[in-house]
């Protein structure tokens, strides 16, 4: 309904173009990681951990080794190099040494001639195990034995917290904490483990150079982090290993930390052949990290007016066995702990824990989705006891530029708080559907549980923010290099550029921009890969989009000015090849002991969604159906408006699975439902239709104004629907995934 | 692992007598789960797409005979849903359309699993399984067929040729109960019958204790069947839901059906 009608082969910024890779996937022509192919590949199997927590005692491969097809089987003691690896501290093995912290940890790798032949070749792989008490209780885990040696975190400039198994902790002092209001409301929230529950399980493949190094072509979100983590893990030089962008089956976060490139690397370098491994869809569960389990304590003090005084929060997050990103995500569920909204006064306690849970990383929101959930429910709560109305209530406090944050970073650029509130808050309601319906129209769906009975409707508002880019002092800039040439009809330009296209429309972001600066139609983009270009960070952080049409443009326009420069014309042969990098501006650290901003502030921009969602619930059954979702979001500029709608109604309906259905559910840290018939997932029956508003206003620094999209759908639409769901129930309903028992009131 | 594929019955019921062991397939949508899993790897497959004698259903002495073969697709189509209206509502909450066309009455028979959402139609029809083996053939009713979770009475040399049930008499209905609005295994199911004939009530609960289970009571008798439903349960805590929730679902979901039946 959102998108535009017409959509262009060869848009420029701000025109709806078709996805290059529209018709391949619908059509199944798409090549994803996990139908790569080489000529002589061989087949790895990973050997997973059983335990969440174990001493290893002893691997007996020589069983395994003798078997037919058996070309290799390989345990820590082959890891050439660093035998530990990390997004931002090296604390995972490559290949478990002496014990492991998760259930499914790697513990040996094989490469056979089939996938069954290193399946069973695995399964005769002994690994004696004792197993230990694991740390499954993020509240308790700070009493526990460490389950690390030594702190993988400290020393990184994060504040001291010596307790036992603190991953990073953070407390934000803004103004006077113990200022008081005239009204006081306080919960507790939990959110349970999402999952990213990409299609394209985790596969790729390593092919030997012949020269010691290795070319690894994977589904991955930051090609060069990877190469930066594989090369000193193979004990390689980083040139020696290129690795290569292969069609993504989505990512959500889930594939910024590596998961089968080095074990493959490894097998290949010892084999000499290619390896290719593919995970199953159980084994996909534990291969990749998950979105932090939260539990959150949050008192908001107010006047009789509404207006915030202050606003104390406590937050801990699962980080799981290994840190991950877990230290940025603790960042930022505090830094947005407070909301969208202009608080004076605040006291942020945010600490992220090791246990032997599954490990929890990025996913889609970053720990803003954590905050947002709670502090939602907070202003739900607070309207109800000023008899406030909920839109009003969020107007009279919502930030706006000057404003600072409780972390005391003030707002430069856009911040349309109070638009996406009042653009969200004035699309009309759709009416109640008369009864009798069709069952598929009704709670329960296909169930055929209601033809009316115990339906209510409600209605829900949220807002949330986060910001765009990478954070506190984090560079992380975007190379693109752009090539002219002569051509039959004047100059043909090919772009190469590093940014992974995980499903987000970034080729589409790099040609519409190299179209525009160029005034040219013939655009080619050349495949992603280290070995032609430089960084271009990370498909995360909802930053890919403005870095690479900042990196884009930059090498556009010094390429133009040369072609200038060369009277305009290129003789046939010659060319023109520059590659430019772009950087947004700079961040600094947080305060380590008041949580404050230093220097230029922790955060680039933000960006911001307001969002009103209508449900009916079955109160009775504690089944629910989300009518319609209505949302205004603040892009600043939309590159590819088609895409950006599509971005909205993907990142709603991932938020909407975390309020209704989508858990890992766990017992002592094994995870029990590792699979699609029990991890859940929103069917077209459970998304409604989405009618999105984009607000535009362009970010002042930024490349046509843009910001970002994938993540606000996300952070938002949780806490929205939960609150659709409390005003259909007259519950407090506290914790996400919502369970029917507590619909229902059952204990 | 071997693949047999006989055309005829006479065949089919000789290789399962010489090979005990192979795991009869029709659909595939429980047994090619189990081998994609790993969690089973039967060391032969005996395919009985080929044998007409499962395919379809017939009207016999009042009562319906459905093939084992049958589809949900098939049951939800005219004018069999008709004459066994539980039975097509149950076919439509089966997973998807493409699973519904190739998922079988006899495969839900043949697994057994107290989730089967075919069962409880089954069950308030008065179901009787046929079985035949080249000993011959021999009917069982359906709630003596199942024996435990993902059991049943048939033995080794056995397969199932389809089920003899009693048509609608009366309004039917069927319920399911699950985490999402479509494709999904129940948390707790349901199905009733208000049959004015033999002056009874009857339903039938899946995925609420080791079996699917029939409960009945007269017309007269109707108070506090809900909670009779729900008492006769035995449910459990997994990770599709909660031992209470489901006894509460049980119950809410009889009173609607009664209702539901008896306009």
């Amino acid at each position: 309904m959102n998108a535009p009608a017409r959509t262009l082969e060869l848009g420029r910024v701000g025109e709806s173009v078709k996805r290059v890779d529209a018709i391949p996937k619908v059509t199944g022509e798409f090549a994803y990681s996990s139908d790569l192919f080489a000529a002589g590949m061989l087949w790895g199997h990973t050997v997973r951990s059983p335990h969440a927590h174990a001493l290893i005692e002893e691997v007996d491969i020589s069983e395994a080794v003798g078997m037919a097809g058996v070309h290799a089987v390989l345990t820590h003691t082959d890891v050439p190099g660093a035998k530990a690896y990390g997004l931002e501290f090296a604390d995972q093995p490559v290949l478990a040494i002496e014990r492991v912290r998760y259930f499914g940890e790697p513990v040996a790798i094989v490469a056979a001639e089939h996938p069954e032949q290193a399946r069973r070749a695995a399964e005769r792989i002994r690994v004696a195990y004792e197993p230990l008490e694991p740390v499954v209780d993020p509240e308790r885990a700070t009493e526990q034995e460490p389950i690390h040696d030594g702190r993988p975190t400290a020393g990184h400039g994060f504040r001291d917290d010596p307790r036992p198994n603190v991953v990073r902790s953070i407390v934000i002092r803004h103004g006077d904490p113990d200022a008081q209001g005239e009204v006081t409301v306080s919960g507790v929230y939990e959110l349970g483990i999402q999952d990213q529950a990409f299609l394209g399980p985790e596969s790729g493949l390593a092919v030997p150079d012949g020269e010691g190094g290795v070319d690894v072509y994977v589904a991955t979100q930051w090609l060069h982090v990877d190469r930066d983590q594989v090369a000193p893990c193979l004990g390689l030089d980083p040139e020696q290993v290129r690795i290569h962008l292969s069609g993504v089956g989505g990512a959500f976060g889930g594939r910024e930390d590596l998961s089968m490139q080095i074990h493959a690397s490894m097998l290949a370098l010892h084999t000499n052949r290619p390896v290719k491994m593919v995970y199953n869809r159980e084994e996909s569960f534990v291969g990749h990290i998950h979105r932090h389990p939260a539990k959150i304590w949050m008192e908001h003090r107010a006047k009789r007016d509404g207006k915030l005084v202050n606003v104390r929060a406590r937050i801990l997050l699962d980080g799981g066995a290994y840190a991950s990103s877990s230290a940025a995500v603790t960042a930022n569920a505090s830094a947005f702990a407070c909301g969208p909204y202009a608080v004076e006064n605040a006291l942020v306690e945010c600490a992220c824990v090791y246990t032997n849970n599954p490990p929890c990383g990025a996913m889609r929101g970053f720990g803003a989705v954590q905050s947002c959930f709670a502090h939602e429910a907070q202003m739900d709560k607070l309207g109800a006891e000023l008899g406030m109305d909920p839109v009003e209530l969020r107007l009279r406090n919502a930030l706006a530029p000057g404003d600072s944050l409780p972390t005391g970073q003030k707002i430069t650029g856009s911040f349309p708080a109070a638009e996406v509130i009042r653009r969200a808050a004035a699309l009309p309601i759709p009416e109640p559907e008369e009864l009798p319906r069709d069952a598929l129209r009704l709670p329960g769906g296909s169930g055929n549980t209601t033809r009316g009975e115990g339906v209510r409707r409600g209605v829900g508002f949220a807002v949330g923010f986060k910001n765009v880019c990478y954070s506190e002092g984090f560079d992380d800039s975007t190379a693109a290099r752009v090539r002219l040439a002569a051509s039959d009809d004047g100059i043909a330009a090919v772009v190469h550029c590093a940014a992974a296209e995980v499903g987000q429309g970034v080729v589409n972001v790099i040609l519409q921009t190299a179209r525009t600066e160029l005034d040219l139609d013939e655009v080619v983009l050349g495949s992603a890969t280290t070995s032609s270009v430089g960084s271009a960070g990370s498909a995360s952080a909802s930053r890919m989009t403005w870095m690479a049409a900042g990196a884009v443009q930059l090498a556009c326009r010094a390429a133009k000015d040369e072609l200038e420069r060369r009277g305009g014309d290129l003789e046939h042969g010659e060319t023109i090849d520059v590659e430019r990098v772009y950087h947004h501006r700079p961040t600094t650290p947080l305060d380590r002991e008041t949580g404050q901003v230093t220097g230029d502030g922790a955060h680039v921009a933000y960006i911001c969604a307001a969002m009103r969602v209508v449900a009916e619930v079955d109160v009775e059954l504690g089944l629910t159906r989300v009518v319609w979702i209505g949302t205004a979001q603040d892009v600043g500029k939309a590159v590819n408006p088609q895409a950006v709608y599509g971005q909205i109604e993907g990142g709603i309906a991932q938020g909407l699975g975390l309020a209704l259905m989508e858990e890992i559910q766990t017992q002592d840290g094994l995870i029990t439902n590792a699979s699609f018939t029990d991890y859940l997932i929103p069917t077209t029956l459970d998304m409604p239709p989405v009618e999105a508003q984009l607000v535009e206003e362009p970010e002042p620094d930024a490349p046509y104004g843009v910001k970002g999209v994938g993540e606000p759908p996300t952070v938002v639409s949780t806490a929205a629907v939960a609150s659709a769901l409390r005003d259909a129930t007259g519950r407090q309903l506290t914790r996400v995934p919502v369970r029917p028992d507590e619909i229902v009131g059952l204990p | 692992m071997d693949v047999l594929t006989p055309t005829t019955l006479d065949e089919a019921l000789r290789m399962k007598a010489e090979r005990p062991d192979a795991v009869p397939i029709q659909g595939g949508t429980d047994v090619m789960v189990e081998l994609n899993f790993d969690r089973a790897r039967p060391a032969v497959l005996l395919n009985l797409n080929e044998l007409a004698e499962l395919r379809g259903w017939s009207r016999e002495n009042g009562s319906i005979r459905l093939g084992a073969g049958l589809t949900y697709t098939e049951a939800m189509e005219a004018p069999l849903a008709e004459k066994l209206p539980a039975l097509a509502e149950a076919s439509r909450t089966v997973g998807g359309p493409q699973i519904r066309n190739r998922g079988t009455v006899g495969g839900n028979l043949g697994t057994a699993s107290p989730a089967g959402d075919a069962l409880p139609p089954l069950l308030i029809g008065d179901a009787v399984v046929e079985l035949a083996s080249i000993r011959g053939e021999r009917t069982v009713p359906l709630n003596e067929f199942l024996t435990g979770p993902k059991r049943n009475a048939l033995a080794d040399d056995e397969l199932i040729l389809g089920a003899r049930v009693r048509a609608a008499h009366g309004a039917q209905t069927f319920m399911k109960v699950g985490p999402r609005n479509a494709m999904v295994i129940s948390v707790v199911s349901l199905a009733l019958t208000v049959d004015r004939e033999r002056d009874e009530v009857r339903a039938a609960f899946g995925s609420a204790g080791p079996v699917a289970r029939l409960v009945s009571a007269r017309l007269a008798d109707l108070d506090g069947f809900p909670e009779r439903v729900a008492a006769a349960a035995s449910p459990i805590d997994d990770v599709r839901g909660s031992a209470a929730y489901r006894s509460h679902a049980l119950s809410v979901l009889t009173a609607r059906a009664v209702e539901r039946c008896l306009q």
